[in-house]
């Protein structure tokens, strides 16, 4: 531990300006849920509620009768585009931070050049394409449109965890007589979980989240995404916006669970090609 | 990239084994390879082709267009609309950038030391950088709202007067602004925290014992040593903060009249926002955009490399 730790009188006060703080930044959440719970006749009562006083449920069972089909669509693409990145990336990981293919360096530079692509392009590009092949409105095309916001990431975090497995363990494994398919499998990929977990998580966070693909190459199909039908909730009926809100804490749920159950993961992921390792 | 020691051969390697290696290297990174080829390169060549030529939506559907040029180009520089997108752009970006930096750093010197619940109170800073987009823009909506937001109606407790925050020229792109920093302040916090978390405590420690005040520790030692992740951290915001669209397309659709238009909420419009798409001069403006990441790009990969090398 430090040699000098901060007094105890320091620290009690930190811990108040701390949660003042964190109060203050999550104020616009708190005030979502609130709203979520609010009757339709006190939605634009002045001065607000503070607290769900007359609380209903009604927003919610909105929510439940409307939204439902689109909150399954959003877990099938974003479970589908975990898994479209997972089997693309790890094993270029793999390549890039072990077997030093020629040319990998350009590889390199490619993923990170392409993170770099605005989404509004991408969209327009697979519109276009999507269009002449006839797979608009599929779960199928917003799949591969949502995994090109993960994949360059994922590489790239592959790769830095990768490069860190010590050669002696891979050597081990050709030593026993396995092959490089064998030793990915049954050496480098077990253990390279935490970067699994990391990549998973982002992945199906940003399908999750994902707008722009949703809204153009998916327009007001019935199995759209849940981004979209909050999109839709807005632009249909702008007066009910408890059901509005109560549609958007049920679209945070992932978001939080994951935030609760795994959250060494997103600081890693945050933090993963910024700063040296 | 980074600079690992080569996996030692378990043997030595003839002509034909050399050849293997490779073989396998690739084999392993041809999936991404098709992958990028088809997914990126392809739309992207799509996108370009697009901007260069004179579409209608029946040339759209049927193909045939003619090839323009740069017409859409110019059609799309000499546009009304050009100059104010490429103002809110910079400012919208600027604005977003410096004080989420500001809020960032400041949050991670105070929570660089541990405190009671410091841990906790850290990862709750990440919920709005976690929430979709969506979500955040509809809930900002509805605290802005002119006659029900909870903004208007602290203001009126304090005795000052309401805004309309989106529905007036003068506060949207401020407001969406406002909205872009609420998201960037964990992403710019977890960033800064871990860079300081790398320099070593005994520095400040030794400073602190020589008599330097925390802000003095801060302004000569700690802030000149965290200049590398400073210049990633903003780097990459900037990267991320140009294409940005989902807040500014959902909270105001870049209005009223075009005054949170930004070049990407501007490209979406002209190519899926109206009735009669524009599908060429929408391109157009999005690779203007890619242009612009781009050579921040480059500059980033530069920042990056000297910093493997250092």
């Amino acid at each position: 531990m430090r040699t000098r730790t901060a007094k105890p009188r320091t620290t009690r006060w930190k811990t108040l300006v701390g949660l003042v703080l964190t109060a203050l930044m999550l104020f616009p959440v708190y005030w979502m849920v609130n709203v979520s719970f609010t009757r339709d006749t006190d939605l634009r009562r002045t001065p607000p509620y503070w607290f769900p006083v007359h609380g209903t449920v009604e927003g919610y069972r909105a929510v439940l009768r409307q939204q439902l089909p689109y909150l399954g669509t959003s877990l099938f693409i974003g479970l589908g585009t975990v898994a479209l990145t997972l089997v693309l990336a790890a094993p270029a990981g793999y390549s890039l931070a072990k077997l030093r293919p020629r040319g990998g360096g350009v590889l390199s530079f490619l993923l990170l050049i392409a993170q770099m692509i605005p989404g509004v392009v991408m969209a327009m590009g697979f519109y276009a394409t999507y269009l002449k092949l006839g797979v608009l409105n599929t779960a199928g095309g917003l799949i591969v449109a949502d995994s090109t916001i993960a994949v360059p990431f994922a590489v790239l975090v592959y790769t830095a965890f990768m490069s860190g497995i010590p050669n002696d363990l891979l050597q081990a494994a050709t030593v026993d007589g396995a092959g490089r398919v064998r030793t990915f499998w049954s050496v480098v990929l077990p253990v390279s979980r935490n970067a699994t977990i990391t990549v998973a998580l982002f992945t199906f966070l940003w399908a999750w989240s994902d707008f722009i693909f949703a809204s153009t190459l998916d327009q007001g199909g019935a199995r759209a995404p849940i981004t979209l039908g909050i999109y839709h909730y807005i632009g249909n009926n702008n007066q009910q916006w408890n059901a509005i809100m109560a549609t958007a804490v049920v679209a945070a749920i992932p978001a939080t669970v994951l935030l609760v159950v795994a959250q060494r993961y997103i600081a890693a992921g945050i933090t993963a090609g910024a700063v040296k390792d | 990239m980074r600079s690992t020691p080569p996996p030692a051969p378990p043997r030595r390697h003839g002509p034909a084994g050399r050849w293997r290696v490779q073989a396998a290297a690739w084999g392993f990174c041809a999936p991404l390879a098709a992958y990028l080829f088809l997914f990126y390169a392809y739309p992207l060549y799509r996108n370009l082709d697009l901007s260069l030529r004179d579409y209608t939506v029946r040339s759209f559907v049927q193909g045939g267009a003619p090839f323009s040029g740069l017409a859409n180009y110019r059609k799309v520089t000499s546009d009304p609309t050009f100059l104010p997108a490429l103002g809110h752009t910079v400012l919208f970006t600027v604005a977003s950038i410096a004080v989420q930096f500001g809020f960032g750093m400041a949050l991670a010197v105070f929570f660089h030391r541990h405190f009671r619940l410091s841990t906790i109170l850290r990862a709750l800073f990440l919920v709005p950088w976690l929430l979709p987009l969506i979500v955040s823009a509809s809930t900002w909506s509805w605290m802005l709202n002119s006659e029900s937001g909870v903004v208007n109606s602290v203001l009126h407790g304090l005795g000052i007067a309401g805004v309309h925050w989106l529905t007036s020229p003068g506060w949207s792109l401020a407001s969406v602004t406002l909205a872009n920093i609420w998201i960037g302040i964990p992403f710019n916090l977890v960033i800064l925290h871990s860079g300081l978390q790398a320099i070593p405590a005994d520095i400040n420690e030794a400073a602190a014992l020589d008599g330097a005040t925390g802000w003095q520790v801060f302004r000569f030692i700690t802030f000149p040593l965290l200049r590398p992740v400073s210049a990633i951290t903003l780097l990459l915001g900037l990267i991320y903060t140009l294409k940005v669209f989902d807040i500014i397309w959902v909270m105001t659709r870049g209005g009223p009249s075009d005054s949170s238009t930004t070049f990407a909420t501007w490209s979406y419009r002209l190519g899926f926002g109206n009735l009669l798409p524009a599908f060429g001069p929408g391109a157009a403006v999005g690779n203007l955009l890619i242009l612009v990441a781009l050579v921040l790009g480059l500059l980033y990969i530069r920042v990056q490399h000297r910093q493997d090398a250092a």
